[in-house]
């Protein structure tokens, strides 16, 4: 494995706020390795899973704000369920994804994209319409053909409809996304 | 057989790309008894996409249902997709263990959530509540050529604390259904490892590498078919088979079939009422079908063809041994 590079400071601030929003005791971690051994991603990642965990153990907060690592984290909880110190390292991983949202810090824009379409369609609809996320998604990444041989397939069996369906309570459903976005300004 | 009934939730991809699901699922509990009613208006669970944003925000989200449910006066909800089973478990798990969570979810909701609904898999229903014997009771046909391999996905049993159902590392309910349906089930080293499913779309290659090798391995199992119980994993691996085969320089060509699909089959039911023309690559060549009865007949005469020839092989045996 590389050499871990503390080029910053160590941000105790960083560290607090990351225990006291995911729960975690990041301190906890003993650096066996297991998460890493066990993620399905870890190739991709430009810091395995137990490095992030060292490098928040040493308040790195740039770094893992910055990393590619925590937007290609599919949530697959296999750390969690196999840390031998019962760290929930997935949760940790999310934590860490939601602060880099915040503080506007995202390194992988299509997946934040992608996502953005998913809340859009939710927040419009009250469910998922799929093809206008996938249409969101295009538009706004600019990916204009990916996936575009997939289409004829999904429409040949009727799998995907070309009108969303909207929810009555569609409304409702918006009013969780304005609170929340409400309460997000006022607490800055 | 005792009715047994269930708040029901179907989620978005069940309404469109896996919309199979949806209608094997249905045609199963039925035929074991079970009535699934919908809660009125439901909305989506928020899945991955909300929890990159809040922990509350996408506990609302979720409770906003659980909520639903909750006036139906109903205890379980069941629902076939993994993805919001985890919405649901985690927002059950969270809000029941820390009352601030709750207090602050429910400032978002129109309708406070008191935590009175527990969210389980179709699959834990069939598994746990229904039981092998009722399952195996069912089946009217066998499908000889049929070899699969149970495909979890990485979230149906993890992590255990939240999922509360089946082994983190190894679990076995798939396993054990369709082997009671009379089915061919291969030991699958891969039937946890994450196929790449949430990100399909933005990431298309990294996707492709992960699946092929969910499908080599299922292969290497000596399977035909990869059996699934997560709308995601079946999408990903069916719809892209192909995007996989370029990318890989591959040609796999593995019907990738839900759980529920392959019972409705071993029931008797028509491939057509199971949603089986709505895969894209197709398992009509290998779910060729005999009744029960035509099957054990050939099982009956190939045991007595089999018989002389080994009475005469061990006369033989015997002979030279003498
Ligand atoms: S949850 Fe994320 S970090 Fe953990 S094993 Fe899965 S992909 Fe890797
Ligand atoms: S498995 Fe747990 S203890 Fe081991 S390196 Fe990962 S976080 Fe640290």
């Amino acid at each position: 494995m590389d050499t871990i590079n503390l080029s910053e400071k160590t941000d105790w601030a960083f560290i607090e706020e990351v225990k006291k929003e995911s729960g975690q005791n990041p301190s906890l971690c003993y650096q066996c390795g297991n998460c890493t051994a066990g993620c399905p991603y870890t190739q991709y990642f430009d810091y395995p899973v137990s490095v992030i965990m060292r490098l928040l153990q040493s308040g790195q907060k740039e770094t893992i704000l910055t990393s590619k690592a925590i937007w290609l984290c599919a949530t697959c909880e296999t750390c969690t369920t196999r840390c031998p110190c019962e760290v929930d390292v997935t949760h940790i991983m999310d934590t860490l994804r939601i602060m880099a949202r915040r503080e506007g810090k995202v390194s992988e824009k299509d997946i934040q994209l992608f996502y953005d379409s998913f809340l859009d369609s939710m927040k419009k609809h009250g469910r998922i319409f799929e093809m206008g996320i996938l249409m969101g998604y295009k538009f706004k990444s600019g990916h204009l053909m990916g996936d575009a041989e997939l289409g004829p397939k999904v429409m040949s069996r009727g799998k995907i409809s070309l009108f969303p369906k909207t929810i009555k309570g569609a409304d409702k459903v918006a009013q969780i996304f304005n609170r929340f976005q409400e309460k997000a300004k006022k607490h800055g | 057989m005792a009715e047994k009934e269930y708040a029901y939730f179907s989620g978005c991809s069940l309404e469109g790309t896996a919309k199979e699901y949806d209608e094997s699922l249905r045609v199963v509990m039925k035929a074991l008894g079970v009535n699934l009613v919908e809660p009125d208006d439901w909305s989506c669970c928020g899945s991955t996409p909300a929890h990159t944003v809040d922990h509350v925000f996408a506990a609302a989200l979720a409770a906003r249902n659980l909520c639903l449910v909750e006036k139906m006066n109903k205890e379980v909800l069941t629902t076939p997709c993994p993805s919001c089973l985890m919405a649901f478990k985690k927002a059950q798990y969270n809000m029941s263990r820390d009352d601030a969570f709750k207090g602050e979810v429910n400032e978002l909701l129109d309708e406070a959530y008191n935590c009175g609904v527990e969210s389980k898999s179709s699959l834990q229903i069939i598994y746990e509540d229904i039981g092998l014997d009722a399952i195996a009771a069912r089946v009217t046909h066998i499908m000889p050529d049929l070899k699969v391999a149970p495909y979890y996905g990485c979230i149906l049993s993890r992590p255990p604390e939240i999922a509360q159902f089946d082994d983190p590392e190894n679990p076995v309910s798939m396993d054990k259904v369709l082997t009671a349906a009379g089915i061919d089930v291969r030991d699958f080293a891969f039937k946890m490892e994450c196929c790449g499913a949430a990100f399909g779309v933005p990431k298309q290659e990294m996707v492709n590498r992960l699946s092929a090798k969910v499908l080599e391995m299922a292969l290497d199992a000596g399977a035909n078919c990869i059996a699934v119980a997560c709308p995601l994993c079946q999408q990903n691996l069916d719809l892209r088979q192909e995007q996989v085969n370029k990318t890989m320089g591959s040609n796999f060509n593995i019907p990738i079939i839900y759980f529920t699909q392959l019972m409705g089959l071993a029931y008797g039911f028509s491939p057509k009422e199971l949603g089986m023309d709505k895969v894209i690559v197709s398992a009509d060549k290998i779910t060729r079908r005999i009744t029960k009865e035509e099957y054990a007949k050939i099982k009956e005469e190939e045991a007595a063809a089999k018989k002389p020839q080994k009475a005469k092989k061990e006369a033989a045996a015997e002979e030279t041994n003498n």
